[in-house]
């Protein structure tokens, strides 16, 4: 039986798609029936890893332009699982900002760091229309 | 952002009546703790029993009302976090930052 699974999503610049895009996340790895992990927390963590780079291109990269897209891709390809978020800015250095030790009361600087802790791979490179962070975990 | 806000005492207690606290809605739990140290209250209480995802923006609009309420000489603690809520502040090791407790009536016995 293949077990290759890819989901495109493409939703306007605005923050109030992320809770669509976090739950077609959740949905996405409850249906990954031979995961013999803990789905929950990998579902949660999968969520948090997808919103915060949703959010992260919404608002940064895109600037809050809400003339813009965030196109998101999710597969799965036996036990590896690829994320990748397509903004249409202009970059950043994202190397720079998941060494950023965000101090305890610090109010932002902990959503890049996050990604970095639970994805195995986070490259961000140049795409046909602006920048695409591609993240990739292996589910054991 | 739904917010029930209950008033016990000098102590507020706001009640998070969402299921998701993330970049689209964390700002208005800010601008809400904002207008209660405006009005002098400053002891607040955070219940996110509704809760059950948090990503860093939520976490940064509480980090805000921690240090805003601590500013003014009051404090903010939270009460009844999700099992996967609660993993957020471990992950982030918030959970060293803020009182955290499994009920309201123990976070109000706290003040």
């Amino acid at each position: 039986m293949s077990k290759q699974i890819k989901i495109d999503i493409t939703v306007p610049n605005q923050t109030r798609y992320l809770a669509v895009i976090g739950k077609i996340t959740e949905c996405l790895v409850h249906s990954l029936g031979y995961y013999s992990g803990d789905k929950t927390e990998l579902a949660y963590q999968l969520n948090l890893v997808v919103t915060e780079a949703t959010a992260n291109a919404m608002c940064h990269a895109n600037e809050c332009d809400p003339s813009k897209q965030i196109k998101v891709s999710i597969s799965v390809a036996d036990d590896l699982l690829k994320v990748c978020v397509f903004d249409q800015g202009s970059g950043f250095d994202i190397s720079k900002l998941a060494k950023t030790r965000a101090k305890d009361t610090d109010e932002g600087g902990r959503g890049v760091p996050i990604i970095y802790k639970l994805m195995d791979r986070v490259d961000y490179v140049k795409s046909e229309t602006g920048y695409v962070l591609k993240m990739t975990k292996r589910l054991h | 952002m739904q917010l029930n806000i209950v008033e016990q005492g000098e102590i507020v207690k706001i009640e998070v009546q969402e299921e998701r606290m993330d970049a689209h809605n964390s700002g208005d739990l800010k601008e809400q703790m904002l207008q209660l140290f405006d009005e002098g209250k400053c002891n607040l209480i955070i219940d996110l029993t509704a809760v059950r995802f948090v990503d860093s923006s939520g976490l940064g609009a509480l980090v805000s009302g921690f240090k805003n309420a601590s500013a003014r000489d009051g404090n903010l603690k939270l009460c009844c976090l999700q099992p996967q809520v609660r993993s957020m502040f471990e992950l982030t090791r918030l959970h060293r930052v803020f009182e955290i407790f499994t009920s309201v009536e123990e976070t109000m016995e706290s003040f």
